[in-house]
Order: C-alpha cells, then structure tokens, then sequence
C-alpha cells in the first residue's frame, strides 16, 4: 500500500464529499397481500421492521470501521398498487402511513414504492393508488411515490399522464404549508428501473428477489477535483480522467454493498454508480460541466458535456463492481445542485434546455420548481415530453417538479436538506390543454430504421 | 482484522511514542510504519493488526481520536480494506 493512494482515498472522503449516497434495501411485500387491508397492513409492517430491524445498525457500523460516511440507509419496497389491490379498501392512504410508521420504527430515512405501473393501463389497484397519492404524501414524512406511464416496450399511457399533472398539483396543494414540498417526494417515470436504490423512485420491483441490498454511491467532488488537473486537454483526456476516478468511487460501493450484504445476511444486489449532487460546496454535477469549459452549465455545449460525463461514468464504473445496476450516471436535480442554482439564478439554465440534457443523463427533470398556478396540463405536457424522450431514446426519464404554491418566477423555494433551495423557473405559458385532453395511449415506438 | 492509521498534524516532540504506547496498550500490532514531512505536515501511515486486541474496533477508535486530541494531531483508523480496494483488483 503507498502513502499516496492512502492520502487520495482520505482526501476524496474528507475533501471532495465521496460518500456512499444510500443502503437502499429493497423487500418484496407480494408474500403481505391479504383480502383484508387491516390485515396487509399488519403484515407489511411486520415484514419490513423484521428484515430492516438491523439495517441503520449495520450502516453506522460499516461507516464507523471503514471511514467512510453513508449518509442515507433507506428503503424500497414491491409497488404498493400490486400489494394493496387485493383489499377492498378505496383509499391506499392508510398504506402509506404503514410504510412510514415502519420505516420511523427501523430509523430509515426514506422508504420508496407508494407506486404504481401503469405504462399501459390501470388495474384497480393502481387507480386507487394514484387516486390516494396527494393525501398519501400529505400525512406522511419518509414515504416516496413514484408512477411508471411509459416504456419502450408499450409506448405512452396518456390517461396517466393527464392525470399524474392533476396529481402533481394536487399534492402540492396538499402540502403548500411545506411550499409543496410533498412533490419532492412524487416521481412520474419512464422506463422506471426495478432496483433503484436512490429516492424518490425506489420500489421494488416484482423481479427481484425477497430481500436484497442495493447500494447507490456519488462523488462528483471528487470527479470535479480531478478534472482541475486536466485542464484544457483534450476529450480522450476527460474521459480517461472521469473513467479512472469513476472506477474508484464505484469500488467503494462494492466493498460495501459486499459487506452490507454479508453482514445483515441478505444477498447483495446492485451497485448504483451514479453521481449524486447535494447543495454542499464542493458535490454539484454542474461544477463538472463548467470544470470541462462552460462558462456556465446551461450554455450551448451542456449537452455534449452531460453526454461524455454520463457515458464515461458509466464505462468507468462497470468493471469495478459485481453488478450495475439502478439509474447509474449523473443526476441533474436543480434544487440539489448549488451550480444549478446558481446557473438558474443568472439567467443562463432554463427548462428547455434541461429538457436537453434529459436526453442524456440518467434521468430527468429533477427537483423543479415552478410557478404555483401552472395548470395541471401544462404540467402533464412535461411529463408527455419526458416519457417521449425516455421511450424512444430507451433511457429512463423521469419529472420530478414541485409547482410551489402561492410563488411566482423571481421567488425561491426552501426545502432545506438533501433537498436544498429552487429558484422558480419560468414555464411556457402557452397551452397545451387540448393535447393533453385527448388521452389514449400514445404507441410504443417501432425499432427500427433508427436515426 | 488489518487497519491502516494514519496520523497528520503540527510536528512535535513525542508523538511516534504516544501513539505507539497507546497502540501497546491496546495489543495492536504495528506491522508497518511510514513517516515523513509533508508540506510541512507530520504525517505517519501504520499498517496495524487488530486481531490480538480486545477493545471492539469503536472503542480503539475512540481511544485514538482522544490521544490525538492530547497530541495536537489527528489520528484516524479505518479498516485496509477500504484503500485496497479503490486502489487494487
């Protein structure tokens, strides 16, 4: 061992924020579905307290021996739509608080999988679900919701769509007294993945096994800091930079996941290497970008830059683990993010041009903030846009905006938090109300006579 | 179990021997030393074997963030194999 691969390894942690994002265990409930929804509900909490009893125990332990701080041990869990459907009861609510009690007994700081799959169509279950999200996430603190409405596979249900605008709006209305923040924990997909450790659009999905630990890491300080030392080289350069460095964050998450697993008796599932960005100083995905030359992210030349980084952090980080897996690449969140902010702030980012970026990062757009009396349509629209550029580009998207009650562009929400602070960002105000009235499902794309 | 110390700070007299005592006291084993001045900067590397202690590794952890307090240093434990893996296959 050298001296100087030991200083790296305690200046990435101690310096650049590398940090293992999440311990995200995923716990099939199909074995809790049950007639009776009392009963479900008894099951589910009984299931997710038995198996995650160790979990934040063994998260604390693991960081404690190894040096290395795991700032979120979470929660997934199969759909509750699919779980829930079974019970006559209209209202899905009651579910949620289940999940949240559970998840306050185990001390986790999320449990994601309030969700619903319907890139297709709706069964009972999931029309209930929907229907019940707004209140769902209004009486609860730790649950996360997440509604899959297209897929390469099936193409677009536009009836979701319609809906989850409606639902989006809903929610923030439910929780204006928090600036909407209920919408921080609403997820609308496309092409949503089975085993994403990372929130809001954790479930777990029906292919996976009972229990399993998956492990989300990040680190774009880290990436950031050793672009500095390649200054006005050439793209090879950058990219080689970004896949050595993506490499060695990803083998942290290896060796914990490896020993998360082992320790709480649970097999191990995926590493998700993607690069999570929290408003610190020094852990912004924007940063990245303008470190390759921008002057400010948002200009013309983002999108190329987004592109190199997505792809190099994936080639980078796929020989260093057992499985990827998960959403695996750069997020792009604005109130997440203090070089979002603060290129939002100075005029230079926009939506269309996040939109953009979209199309190639890992999922979409992400922690928005709009003005409150966006119609429900407009918000819709957004959401048809994302799930095209998702369903025919085969990458997941995903909207995750929050249309802040009462606050106009110019205004800032605060969340506070992982989840930071959004400038309001100005929406086209043109309609979009007779497309999104339409409904029906829009057909999955043909493949094809690509170009 | 194996863990690597690390110990950077001001230099000054007595700080190879207050860790080193401290580390007898708690049968660690030293396997490996480096130190040297970085910038300025005492800095020691040890490479330590755990397996005879019988403090449970918080407790020799704490112990040696107290001592590094008292030295005017700051001293870190964490297990190898998080350096081996980042930096080997």
């Amino acid at each position: 061992m050298e001296t100087s691969q030991i200083l790296e390894t305690i200046r990435m942690i101690e310096e650049e924020k590398l940090d293992i994002r999440t311990i995200t265990m995923g716990i099939s409930l199909l074995d809790c579905i049950d007639g009776d929804g009392k009963k479900a509900r008894e099951k589910i909490y009984n299931k997710i307290t038995r198996q995650a009893e160790h979990l934040v125990k063994t998260g604390e332990a693991i960081e404690n021996e190894f040096g290395i701080p795991i700032i979120h041990k979470r929660i997934s869990v199969t759909p509750i739509a699919l779980v829930a459907g079974a019970s006559q009861d209209e209202n899905y609510a009651s579910f949620a608080q289940t999940l949240d009690k559970a998840a306050k007994t185990t001390g986790v700081n999320f449990v994601g999988g309030f969700s619903a799959l319907v890139q297709k169509g709706y069964s009972v279950g999931d029309r209930r679900l929907i229907q019940s999200i707004p209140e769902a996430l209004a009486t609860t603190e730790l649950v996360c919701s997440s509604v899959n409405v297209g897929s390469t596979r099936s193409g677009i249900n536009m009836d979701a769509v319609k809906q989850m605008g409606q639902i989006v709006k809903q929610t923030a209305e439910r929780t204006a007294d928090q600036q909407g923040l209920g919408c921080a924990k609403l997820v609308i997909f496309a092409n949503a993945v089975e085993d994403n450790p990372f929130m809001a659009g954790a479930f777990h999905g029906v292919g996976e096994e009972d229990c399993v630990i998956n492990v989300g890491v990040s680190g774009p300080g880290v990436v950031k800091r050793a672009l500095e030392k390649v200054k006005g080289q050439p793209f090879d350069v950058v990219a080689e930079t970004i896949k050595k460095i993506a490499f060695k964050i990803t083998r942290m998450g290896q060796l914990v996941g490896h020993e998360a697993s082992t320790r709480l008796g649970v097999p191990f599932g995926i590493v998700d290497l993607s690069l999570a960005p929290t408003p610190a100083v020094g852990d912004s995905v924007a940063h990245i970008l303008e470190e390759m030359g921008l002057e400010s992210v948002g200009t013309h030349g983002t999108t190329a830059a987004l592109a190199l980084l997505n792809d190099a952090v994936k080639k980078g980080g796929v020989m260093a683990c057992s499985h990827v897996g998960g959403l695996s690449g750069a997020f792009i969140p604005v109130s997440e993010d203090a070089g979002m902010i603060h290129a939002v702030e100075r005029g230079a980012l926009n939506l269309e041009k996040l939109e953009a970026m979209t199309a190639v990062c890992s999922v979409g757009l992400d922690m928005i903030a709009i003005p409150g009396d966006t119609p429900a349509e407009t918000i819709s629209a957004m959401i048809a846009d994302e799930a095209a550029i998702g369903v025919i580009n085969n990458k997941t998207t995903a909207v995750r905006v929050i249309p802040a009650p009462g606050k106009a562009v110019g205004e800032t929400v605060e969340f506070g938090g992982l989840l930071g602070h959004a400038p309001i960002m100005n929406v086209n105000r043109k309609s979009s109300a007779d497309f999104i009235a339409r409904g029906g499902r829009i057909p999955a794309p043909i493949h094809s006579f690509k170009n | 179990m194996k863990a690597i110390l690390t110990v950077i700070g001001k230099d000054n007299v007595g700080i190879i021997a207050g860790v080193s005592s401290k580390l007898a006291e708690l049968d660690v084993n030293i396997l490996d030393v480096t130190q040297t001045i970085m910038n300025g900067y005492f800095t020691m590397m040890m490479i330590l074997d755990l397996s005879g202690a019988t403090d449970s590794f918080g407790e020799i952890k704490k112990t040696l963030t107290d001592k590094g307090t008292e030295l005017g240093v700051q001293i870190k434990i964490q297990r190898e194999e998080i350096f081996t893996s980042m930096h080997s296959l």
